[in-house]
C-alpha cells in the first residue's frame, strides 16, 4: 500500500533494502516459534536433562501404576520369607530335552539352619523354576483408586510361590512392591508440597514485587525469619504437635503443609525479583500505557515471561522436599506405617546388623539418589534453556 | 600530513590482515561473520572501519588480537611487522591461548571498549588495573610501574593523575573512565590501538573531547589506530583510511576524503547520504501555525530524594520547567544524560509525579487534564490520546507475544476491535509502518532493530493519538535506519496530524526532524527556539558548545580534531 515510499531528503524515493540487499550470511529465520518451542529446542539439546526427564518419567509411570506392577501386596506378611534375598529373573529355559525356549523364571528358595550360628539361611533352589506370567490375576485393588481389579503386570504361574525382584523385609514383606509403593507418596508428598509453596510463594511474592513499599519491607523481614530457623528441629517441633489420632492421610498432608510452610520462601523470593526485574522493562509500561489494568499487566504481561522460571525453581524445590520428607520419616516424625514412603522404608535399614545380613534393604536409599539426581539435572537443563541470553 | 604518511607508507605498514574469515559454528553449521577481509594498517594512520550494527565490525577487531571466541578464524592471514627488527609475526595461526599471543596482546596491540564502566573493575582502583597491565609485560617494579601509570593518567589529560591513580572508577565520570581505559591501553607503549566504539556511549561534548585525545595521542606517538565507530561525522573527524564493511565484507575502502567525495560502492553513497542528510536537511515545509498548546508545563520541578534519610539531598531531575507543545508541530527535547529530559517524558506519562509545578494536556473533547496528578491517568482516555514510542527496541516488546498480540493489545484491552477486525487492524497498521501483514504471527526476536521500532509505532498510532512521546525513538538504531524512521515519522505527523514530542541527545536527528527545540541542562531548559535557530545561531553558551561538539560528517571541515593535529 505504500504509496509514499521512504523519501530521502532530496525527495527521490528508494528502498534501500534492494539497493544493498540483505544480508546474505543470515539464513531464512521464519521468527513464528514461540519461547515455549525455542526453550523445548534448547532443552533437548542438553542431552543429560534428557535423560533425566526420561528416568523421572520412569519414576512417574511407577508411582502411578505402583499397585499394578506389584506383584506382592506391600503389607502382606510372609513369614517364611523373612530377608530373603533378591531373585535374580532368567529369560531363556533349558528344557529336559536339550532344547531351549524364552520363558521367564526365578528359582525357589530352600532354608537352612547354618550349624554355627544357629541362623537361617536362604539358598537358591535351582530344582524348583518358578515359572513368570504378564497380566496374572492376584490380590485385589483399585486401579486409580477407582477401577476396582486384580489384574498385575507379573504374576507366577502358580499361586502362593515366592516372588521376591528386590528381596524381602524383616517381616517377609516384598520390597519390590514396597519400593513401588514408596515412589508414589515420596514423589507425590514432594510434588503437593511444591505446588502449596508455589502457591503461596507465587501471590505473596508477586504483590511484594509488584507493588513494592510496606508489603515488600514486612514479607522480606518474615521470609528472612523463616529461613534463620534451623529447619529440623522446627520440622520435628511441627510433627511432634500432630495429634497421634491422627490418620495415616491426615498425617500425609500435615507433613505436605509443613514442608511447603517453609518451602514457599524460596519460591517467593524468586517471583518477586523476576517482578522487580520486569516492573522496569519497556514492554510492561507500554502494556500499563496500553491501558490495561494492573491485573492484566500481571497476568497477560507479567506472567507469561516468567512462568519458566518458575517451573525451573519449582522443579528444583522438588528434590528438597523429597530429600526433607525422607529425613523426616527416617527419624520416624514424619509419615508412619502402615503409610509406605521412602523414608519409611529407610528406618528398617537403621542398624549395621540388619544391613550386614541384608543389604537390599538399602535400595529405597538408591531410588532417592537417583530420583534427586535426575530432578536436579532436569532442573538444570530448564532453567539454561528458559535463559534467553544463554548460548 | 596525508601526502607525508603516503610516500613512506611501504615502510610503515604494520599490520597486513590477507583474506580473513571468521566463522560462527551454529546448530545450522558454520555461519561467516567475516569473509575474506583485507586491510593494513599503518603507522601515524588512523583506519576507521565504519558499518552498521552486525556488519562485522567488532569481530575484525577481535580477530586481529585472536581473541574470537566462541567463533573460530577459518582462514586467512594477520601479519604484525615488527619494524625495528624487520621480522612478520603471523598472529592467525597462534593458539588463541599460546604465550606468544598474549605476549603480543596488550603490549603490541592494546584494545578499548565501548563500555567503559563494564571493561573496568568495579573493586580495583584505576591505578592498580594500569599497574597491572604494566607488570605483565615490562619489566619493571611496582614503584617504577606506578609512576608510569600516574605519567599515563597525565598523557590522557586527567587533572592531578597522582590523586587520579588511587580512585575506584565510580568516582570517575563516563569521559574520565574512557579516559583511563585509554591509559591502560597505553601503559605499555602499543604500536596498534583498537578503538571498539569508544565513544558511543558518551555525550557528545564528552565524544569531542576523547575523539581530539585520540587524535593528539595518536599523533605524537605515531601509533597506527583501528578506529571503530557507525557514525560517519565521527569518521570524517578522526580517519585517515576508511574501511567500509556490509554484512561480513570490505565493500570499500580507501582515504577518507576521496570516500567522502568520490564514493564508489552504493552502500557507502547510502551511509554517506543518511548522514549528510541529517546534517543539512530542513528544505521541509512547516505546516502548522496553529500556536494552541496540548500539552503545557509550567515551572515543573522534581527532586529524587537520593540517600532517602537526608533532606535536600537529592537530585534535581527538573528544575523549573516549561514547555508548550503546539498542535501538529514536532518538539525536540535535546540535552545529555541526566539533563533530566526523560523525566520530563516520564511525568508527562504520569509515571512520576512532580513536587511543584503544573503540567496540562488538552484532550480532543477538549477537556484540559491535570497530569501531575496520578488520579487523571485511571482515566484510559488520556492514554488513548498520548502515545509513547521507547527507546530500546528490544525490551519495549513483550519476547512472549507475537507481533499480532502486541499492536492488538491497545486496540482489545480498550475494546475498539477484536477477533478478526482485529486482525484487520493490525494487518493495515503494519502496512502503514512498512512491514508486511504476513509477519504479525512471528514474534519479536525475529525481526531487526530497526522493524522492531516500526512495530513500536504501529503501536503507538493504533488508537489514533494526538500527541505521541518518543523518548530517544532513534537512538538505538544504525544511521541509514534511522533515516528511514524519522521520515515515516514524518509522513504519519502529516497524515494523522499528530504531535510529537522527540526526545533526543543527538543533535543531528533534531535539527532534520523537528519544528521547535528545548534544550535542557541539568533539569533546566537553557533555551528554545526553532530547530534552525537552534542549530545555526544558538544564543546561550551551553547550547553553543552542545552544537559545535556534533562532529561533521565532511573531513574537509575538521573541527573537533583539528586542533591538536597541528600542535
Amino acid at each position: 500500500m505504500q504509496k509514499k515510499t521512504l523519501t530521502t531528503l532530496d525527495g527521490t524515493a528508494e528502498d534501500p533494502i534492494d539497493e544493498i540487499g540483505a544480508d546474505p550470511r543470515v539464513g531464512h529465520v521464519t521468527g513464528s516459534e514461540s519461547q515455549w518451542q525455542l526453550i523445548r529446542r534448547r532443552f533437548a539439546k542438553h542431552r543429560l536433562a534428557v535423560i533425566s526427564l526420561w528416568i523421572l518419567c520412569f519414576f512417574a509411570l511407577v508411582a502411578v501404576f505402583a499397585d499394578f506392577i506389584s506383584p506382592n501386596d506391600p503389607n502382606d506378611v510372609q513369614a517364611r520369607y523373612t530377608y530373603a534375598p533378591p531373585q535374580g529373573i532368567n529369560f531363556i529355559d533349558k528344557t529336559e530335552d536339550g532344547g531351549w525356549r524364552i520363558k521367564p523364571y526365578v528359582y525357589g528358595y530352600d532354608v537352612e539352619i547354618e550349624p554355627e550360628a544357629l541362623r537361617r539361611v536362604f539358598v537358591i533352589d535351582e530344582t524348583d523354576k518358578i515359572y513368570l506370567e504378564f497380566f496374572k490375576r492376584s490380590w485385589e485393588y483399585n486401579l486409580f483408586g477407582i477401577i476396582p481389579t486384580d489384574i498385575h503386570l507379573i504374576g507366577t504361574e502358580k499361586p502362593r510361590k515366592p516372588l521376591f525382584f528386590f528381596g524381602a523385609d524383616r517381616l517377609g514383606r516384598d520390597m519390590f512392591s514396597r519400593l513401588a509403593y514408596g515412589t508414589r507418596i515420596s514423589l507425590s508428598v514432594g510434588l503437593v508440597g511444591v505446588i502449596m509453596s508455589l502457591v503461596l510463594g507465587v501471590i505473596i511474592g508477586g504483590f511484594a514485587g509488584y507493588f513494592g513499599g510496606f508489603f515488600d519491607a514486612a514479607t522480606q523481614r518474615v521470609i528472612e525469619f523463616l529461613r534463620s530457623l534451623p529447619t529440623i528441629p522446627l520440622w520435628m517441633g511441627l510433627a511432634a504437635a500432630m495429634p497421634s489420632s491422627w490418620s495415616p492421610l491426615q498425617v500425609y498432608f500435615a507433613i505436605t503443609l509443613i514442608l511447603s510452610l517453609l518451602g514457599w520462601t524460596e519460591l517467593a523470593r524468586v517471583v518477586r525479583g523476576r517482578f522487580l526485574a520486569l516492573k522496569g522493562e519497556d514492554y510492561v509500561a507500554a502494556a500499563r500505557y496500553d491501558g490495561c489494568s494492573h491485573t492484566r499487566v500481571i497476568l497477560r504481561h507479567m506472567v507469561p515471561s516468567f512462568t519458566s522460571h518458575i517451573i525451573t525453581a519449582a522443579s528444583l524445590a522438588v528434590p528438597a522436599m523429597i530429600l526433607a520428607e525422607t529425613a523426616l520419616s527416617f527419624l520416624g516424625l514424619g509419615l508412619q506405617a502402615p503409610v509406605i514412603s521412602w523414608g519409611v522404608l529407610l528406618q528398617e535399614a537403621q542398624n549395621i546388623r540388619t544391613l550386614a545380613t541384608a543389604p537390599w534393604l538399602l535400595l529405597p536409599g538408591l531410588a532417592i539418589v537417583i530420583a534427586v539426581l535426575a530432578m536436579n539435572f532436569v532442573g538444570d537443563g530448564l532453567r539454561d534453556a528458559a535463559d534467553p541470553y544463554s548460548h | 600530513m596525508t601526502e607525508n604518511t603516503q610516500m613512506n607508507d611501504a615502510n610503515d605498514t604494520v599490520l597486513e590482515v590477507r583474506g580473513l574469515s571468521v566463522d560462527f559454528p551454529s546448530r545450522h553449521g558454520a555461519v561467516p561473520a567475516i569473509q575474506n577481509v583485507s586491510f593494513d594498517l599503518r603507522l601515524g594512520q588512523t583506519t576507521c572501519f565504519v558499518g552498521e550494527s552486525g556488519s562485522g565490525k567488532s569481530v575484525t577487531a577481535r580477530a586481529v588480537m585472536n581473541i574470537v571466541e566462541p567463533a573460530v578464524i577459518r582462514s586467512g592471514a594477520i601479519n604484525l611487522v615488527d619494524l625495528k627488527a624487520g621480522q612478520k609475526l603471523e598472529l592467525a595461526g597462534l593458539d588463541p591461548d599460546g604465550v606468544e599471543i598474549r605476549a603480543v596482546r596488550g603490549a603490541r596491540i592494546a584494545m578499548i571498549f565501548q563500555e567503559p564502566m563494564s571493561s573496568l573493575s568495579p573493586v580495583h582502583t584505576i591505578g592498580e588495573q594500569i599497574i597491572e597491565a604494566i607488570l605483565l609485560h615490562q619489566d619493571v617494579d611496582a614503584a617504577e610501574a606506578r609512576d608510569i601509570a600516574i605519567e599515563a593518567l597525565r598523557d590522557v589529560k586527567i587533572s592531578d593523575p597522582e590523586l587520579a591513580v588511587d580512585k575506584y572508577p565510580f568516582e570517575y565520570s563516563g569521559g574520565m573512565r574512557q579516559r583511563a581505559m585509554i591509559a591502560m591501553a597505553l601503559g605499555c607503549k602499543p604500536d596498534i590501538l583498537i578503538a571498539d566504539e569508544p565513544t558511543t556511549a558518551l555525550d557528545v561534548t564528552t565524544q569531542a573531547e576523547i575523539l581530539r585525545l585520540l587524535r593528539g595521542l595518536q599523533e605524537s606517538r605515531r601509533m597506527a589506530m583501528m578506529f571503530i565507530t557507525h557514525d560517519m561525522g565521527v569518521v570524517a573527524e578522526i580517519a585517515d583510511q576508511v574501511v567500509v564493511m556490509l554484512h561480513g565484507n570490505v565493500v570499500e575502502s580507501g582515504d577518507v576524503d576521496s570516500l567522502f567525495y568520490a564514493p564508489k560502492h552504493a552502500y557507502t553513497k547510502k551511509l554517506l547520504k543518511a548522514a549528510l542528510g541529517l546534517n543539512h536537511a530542513a528544505a521541509r515545509s512547516r505546516t502548522s501555525e496553529d500556536t494552541e498548546a496540548l500539552i503545557q508545563t509550567r515551572n515543573l520541578s522534581l527532586t529524587f530524594s537520593g540517600g532517602s534519610r537526608k533532606k535536600g539531598a537529592g537530585i534535581k531531575a527538573l528544575d523549573q520547567v516549561s514547555v508548550d507543545l503546539h498542535r501538529g508541530e514536532i518538539l525536540g527535547i535535546v540535552g545529555e544524560s541526566g539533563s533530566g529530559k526523560t523525566t520530563l517524558a516520564r511525568v508527562l506519562m504520569g509515571r512520576f509525579q512532580p513536587q511543584s509545578g503544573e503540567a496540562t494536556y488538552k484532550t480532543r473533547a477538549g477537556k484540559t487534564v491535570d497530569l501531575t496528578n496520578a488520579a487523571s491517568f485511571r482515566d484510559r482516555q488520556v492514554y488513548r490520546e498520548l502515545r509513547m514510542i521507547f527507546q530500546d527496541p528490544y525490551g519495549s516488546l513483550n519476547p512472549r507475544m507475537t507481533i499480532e498480540q502486541i499492536i492488538g493489545e491497545p486496540l482489545l484491552v480498550n475494546g475498539i476491535a477484536k477477533g478478526e477486525a482485529l486482525r484487520k487492524r493490525v494487518g493495515a497498521l503494519l502496512e502503514r509502518v512498512g512491514l508486511p501483514a504476513s509477519m504479525m504471527e512471528r514474534y519479536p526476536h525475529a525481526f531487526s532493530g530497526g522493524q522492531r521500532q516500526r512495530i513500536g509505532i504501529a503501536r503507538a498510532i493504533a488508537l489514533e493519538p494526538q500527541v505521541i512521546i518518543a523518548d530517544e525513538a532513534t537512538s538505538a538504531l544504525d544511521g541509514s535506519i534511522r533515516a528511514q524512521i524519522l521520515d515515516l515519522l514524518l509522513d504519519l505527523r502529516d497524515e494523522l496530524g499528530l504531535s510529537i514530542l522527540f526526545i533526543a541527545h543527538d543533535i543531528g536527528v533534531v535539527r532534520y526532524f523537528c519544528d521547535r527545540v528545548a534544550v535542557m541542562h541539568k533539569g533546566q531548559v537553557v533555551e528554545t527556539g526553532t530547530a534552525i535557530q537552534i542549530c545555526d545561531d544558538p544564543q546561550e553558551p551551553y547550547t553553543q558548545r552542545l552544537i559545535s561538539a556534533v562532529p561533521v560528517p565532511d573531513p574537509r571541515k575538521r573541527h573537533l580534531t583539528t586542533a591538536t593535529a597541528t600542535r
